[in-house]
């Protein structure tokens, strides 16, 4: 707030006589001058009439760059990705989500930008003043098409989705016909945690009748408290539930990516149960997975039991009762059970986030006394 | 963050080994002895401890140099003392290759099978280990030795070669070439009887053709050296040489040598010049970068003197994990005086006043050298707070990779000096901008530093007179490594333009009057190209014209007699193994790779054979276009390159 502003906001001040007041223009020194001796204040001086506003936020530069020909003007410092949203384009991503910082991993957001020699991930790619970006092109089709193909062919994407794991990602791998089968017919998965124990740089190559059999990252799913269950067989390895759970939201670090290539995956430290584990149950790495890998022991369950029905679910939107923070939570609820819980990305308080109780804590409205 | 540890005390050997890196643990928050007096006023915080991240790499290379293996006591100390939660550092701990999270005698021989080992009959040795130690990995002669295959070892001039780690209170990290079974074997019974032996017990053992004991301080005497140097080098005391001008000449080991021979002459010239000036005839030398990408060395050096952020760093690539590439090595081996020097000058130039060089795990000897060269630098006043008596400071750290062909990419390189896995970054931003610790840092190759001393120790128009060798963005003189099947391996130096054949010439042709099959250049990373290229001149231009790369520097040449698919073979698992597994192109699609070569390879294809190729190439091109780093983007070259040639293999 400017000094210039301050008698316009606080009208009464200047208007009426006070025991001290000021020259009649307001000035803010006057008001600061020491009382004169022996007169002392009986009443505080009056307040602001209301809040007084933010500076305007200062507009970012804008930046012109052509998308498939179209010249389109976007503020300075966005991606591509960013860019081309606001263009009504379906980029595809996998590894990105709004509320962490991007890894450009998953590679299937990748656009053609002209002049560069390799393609760029749009999810992280910054626009550039006078930038020629191609978003459907040959080389970026192929790319697209056979990253889905190495994807589909190593890891069970039948859950996976762009931000949740809804199955949509097939929708992607019909786009750009991928065929995850021109790798040949899945090898046998691993025994549990042998891919755990793999070390890196030493594997075994492929010899004679196995090579026609496509490696995957099959292995049994971990299940090893009540609250969630890692199925590392869906792991594409975006490596979200890692940022969830150090640096972007939890800061709590009880996961991380371990060994190398393919053989990399991710893990707590030695392979060890999450209970042993730094882990707090905040479940904000299943609130990120995009792949089921990571879900609900309850949803697990109903899944195995095949009683897991989506179109029988409500969501009832509310505020988690537990502590005064106010975090927003979507109750997913089936036969009168909660059985998820969720927070929308786009609450302010919560960015997507949870803590244990507003994950967990609901147990107990499922246990009734009949 | 909350620490969250789990498990039993480090072993008191285990934390003697740690606090001779980090020094001992102030308290026992810190992992250190419990005093109930103080620890209750123990104020340090973690910001403090995890400012200190970067010796991560450094305390596991002490527990597993001192235990041999990282376990998980030893590994939750460090993480106490550093303050990293342990989730972070088990995920570092199994990124490298070097370090062992599992149980491991302490006694292990990592025999290289890779490409130009092979040639020289790696399988054999490998097939003689197994027969008597038993199969790769597993535990020998009640548990006290072991022995690995290993990617490229850089000593493909002397190969088939092993590297022998054996953990203790001294100890033993050594290459030996060449070798075979009954070699190995002895050396590490040998090894595995005296784990308490001193370091002179490395010199007892027999000393090996050139990249023997690791003491710098043994002072074998210059006639060793000599030996030494022409195994390596076939052209030692040749009077023409630049970049390898006091290689079998001076003793490595000794400053007076090194200042005798012209050292410390390009560093002087520079303070006299100025930093400007210095960065003038770098960039009108035209020498561009000597580890593949050609960048230009001026160029990146003022950008970086440009940059307001501070500080700056300096960087030297010695991680030279390029499979036949071997000349860094040599280099720092048998002149590691001029890469202190050279390193120093950078420093100069860009305005930093510390540099890292970060030096593979499978250099024992040079990283002795380095380390002995620079300590030896210090005590004479040509590094510390006042270098020759100038304002300009300069300080040099050197760390130690472990096993991770991946972190020569540059940024991935970074990573594995802050203490982290060794995963590239994305770029932009480029490391001229945020480089190591978010700062502006000059990352350049062993090779293109030396380079520098005979600009700059030219005095005025040094840079002209560099650039008057060669053409284009060709300038000045290159080492190649030249291995396989040719008489006399090693590494050359050559002006650019000199031709394939010259240079075959130099190594004495491909003995035994066989043939040429073909001839990899650049290395795992690079292309092959077959006998019509002979009269190629070795130039980026010259070799990008034949659809080929000069890389690093490798020339490795396969006669008729030469197991062609297997050398393929090897360079697609090579890849799979050493991908970091970031992005999917390259983690999945090295896998993907190696199937399809084997499908090829053993008639085993799922669908028809032009089908199988054409997978192939897509995924090829996949990786090219789509991969984070350098090393997705290459690892199709050499196979591709091959397949294109129906001449070269018989698929």
């Amino acid at each position: 707030m400017s000094d210039e502003r301050r008698p316009s906001t606080n009208p009464s001040a200047a208007s009426r006589p006070g025991p001290h007041a000021g020259p009649p223009n307001g000035s803010p020194a006057a008001t600061l001058d020491p009382p004169a001796p022996g007169i002392v204040y009986t009443t505080p001086p009056a307040r602001a009439s209301r809040i007084p506003e933010a500076p305007p936020a200062p507009m970012p530069a804008r930046v012109s760059l052509q998308i498939d020909g179209n010249t389109v003007s976007v503020p300075a410092g966005s991606t591509i990705l960013d860019a081309c949203r606001a263009e009504g384009l379906d980029i595809p991503t996998l590894c990105y989500l709004e509320n962490l910082t991007p890894v450009n991993v998953c590679r299937v957001c990748v656009v053609e930008v002209k002049g560069a020699r390799v393609l760029a991930p749009a999810c992280s790619r910054k626009v550039e003043e006078g930038m020629e970006v191609l978003t459907e092109s040959e080389r970026v089709q192929l790319s697209r098409k056979v990253v889905l193909e190495l994807l589909g062919s190593s890891v069970d994407t039948s859950m996976a989705g762009p931000r949740e794991p809804n199955g949509d990602a097939a929708r992607y791998r019909q786009r750009y016909g991928a065929d995850p089968s021109r790798f040949g017919a899945p090898a046998a998965g691993a025994a549990a945690h042998e891919r755990d124990d793999r070390d890196p740089g030493h594997h075994h190559s492929p010899r004679g009748p196995e090579a026609a059999l496509a490696s995957t990252v099959q292995q049994p799913v971990k299940v090893d408290n009540n609250l969630y269950v890692r199925d590392y067989s869906k792991c594409i390895l975006c490596y979200k539930c890692v940022e969830a759970c150090g640096e972007d939201a939890q800061n709590t670090f009880a996961i991380a990516v371990a060994g190398r290539g393919f053989d990399a995956r991710i893990s707590t430290e030695w392979d060890a149960p999450l209970p042993d584990s730094a882990c707090v149950y905040c479940g904000n790495c299943i609130g990120v997975c995009p792949t089921g890998a990571l879900m609900f022991k309850s949803e697990f369950d109903m899944r195995e039991a095949g009683t897991w029905d989506e179109s029988a679910q409500t969501t009832t939107s509310t505020i988690c009762p537990y502590c005064g923070v106010g975090c927003a939570v979507d109750l997913h609820v089936q036969d009168n059970q909660i059985v998820k819980v969720t927070s929308p990305m786009d609450s302010s308080v919560t960015e997507g986030h949870l803590c244990i109780k507003g994950r967990f804590g609901f147990e107990f409205t499922n246990t009734r006394r009949d | 963050m909350d620490l969250h540890v789990i498990g039993p005390l480090a072993t008191p050997a285990e934390r003697a080994a740690v606090d001779v890196v980090l020094g001992p643990a102030e308290s026992g928050w810190r992992g250190g002895g419990r005093d109930p007096g103080t620890d209750g006023h123990v104020a340090r915080g973690g910001h403090e401890a995890r400012g200190r991240r970067d010796l991560l790499l450094p305390a596991l290379h002490a527990l597993q140099d001192r235990v041999g293996q990282i376990t998980q006591p030893g590994l939750n100390y460090v993480c106490r003392r550093l303050s990293v939660p342990p989730a972070e550092a088990y995920g570092v701990a199994t990124f490298y290759a070097l370090f062992a999270t599992k149980s491991r005698p302490p006694a292990v021989a990592h025999v290289c099978d890779d490409i130009a080992c092979r040639l020289a009959g790696a399988e054999q040795v490998c097939a003689d280990l197994t027969r008597s130690l038993g199969p790769a990995g597993e535990p020998a002669r009640d548990g006290t030795l072991s022995w690995l295959r290993s990617p490229c070892l850089g000593a493909c001039e002397l190969a088939p070669a092993a590297m022998l780690t054996v953990a203790g209170e001294a100890p033993l990290r050594q290459t030996i070439a060449p070798i075979d079974a009954a070699g190995v074997i002895g050396r590490l019974e040998q090894a595995a009887a005296f784990p308490k032996a001193g370091p002179g017990a490395t010199r007892a053992m027999a000393p090996s053709a050139a990249t023997g004991a690791p003491g710098a301080s043994g002072a074998p005497g210059i006639e060793a050296h000599r030996e030494a140097a022409r195994a390596s080098v076939p052209q030692a005391g040749e009077p023409q040489l630049q970049l390898l001008r006091r290689v079998g000449l001076v003793d490595p080991t000794s400053l007076d040598d090194y200042l005798a021979n012209r050292g410390y002459q390009a560093l002087e010239a520079a303070l006299a010049m100025g930093p400007e000036a210095v960065i003038q005839e770098v960039t009108e030398s035209g020498l561009v970068g000597r580890g593949g990408a050609a960048f230009p060395t001026g160029r990146k050096w003022a950008a970086v003197a440009a940059q307001p952020a501070q500080p700056h760093y300096v960087v030297c690539n010695a991680d030279e994990s390029e499979p036949g590439t071997f000349s860094n090595r040599v280099l720092m081996e048998l002149d590691p005086f001029a890469v202190v020097e050279s390193m120093t000058i950078a420093g100069f130039a860009t305005g930093a006043s510390k540099g890292y060089l970060y030096i593979r795990g499978e250099y024992p000897l040079a990283e002795a050298r380095i380390r002995h060269a620079i300590d030896a630098a210090r005590a004479n006043g040509y590094l510390g707070a006042s270098v020759t008596g100038s304002p300009f400071a300069f300080e040099i750290e050197v760390r130690r990779g472990a096993g991770a062909y991946i972190c020569g990419e540059e940024t991935a390189l970074f990573e594995s000096i802050e203490g982290k896995r060794g995963e590239p970054r994305n770029k932009p931003p480029f490391p001229v901008e945020v480089g190591l610790f978010g700062k502006p840092t000059a990352v350049n190759n062993v090779e293109t530093l030396v380079n520098v001393l005979g600009i700059v120790g030219a005095g005025p128009g040094g840079g002209k007179r560099f650039a008057e060798v060669g053409s284009g963005i060709s300038t000045g003189p290159k080492l190649f490594c030249l291995s396989g099947s040719v008489g006399r391996p090693g590494v050359y130096e050559v002006p650019f333009g000199t031709t394939l054949r010259q240079l075959l010439e130099l190594g004495q042709g491909v003995p035994g009057g066989r043939q040429i099959r073909a001839i990899l250049l650049g290395g795992a990373a690079g292309m092959f190209v077959g006998a019509d290229a002979l009269d190629t001149p070795l130039t980026f231009e010259g070799t990008r014209a034949i659809g080929a790369t000069l890389g690093s520097g490798v020339v490795m040449v396969f006669d008729e007699s030469a197991d062609m698919v297997g050398a393929l073979r090897r360079i697609a698992a090579f890849f799979r193994d050493e991908s970091c597994g970031q992005c999917v192109p390259c983690r999945v699609g090295t896998v993907r790779q190696e199937e399809l070569l084997a499908r090829l390879a053993d008639r085993v294809e799922v669908r028809s054979r032009e089908q199988e190729l054409t997978l192939l190439g897509e995924i090829a091109q996949t990786m090219r276009d789509a991969s984070i780093c350098g090393l997705g983007q290459t690892a199709s070259f050499a196979i591709e390159s091959a397949l294109r040639q129906p001449e070269l293999v018989a698929l």
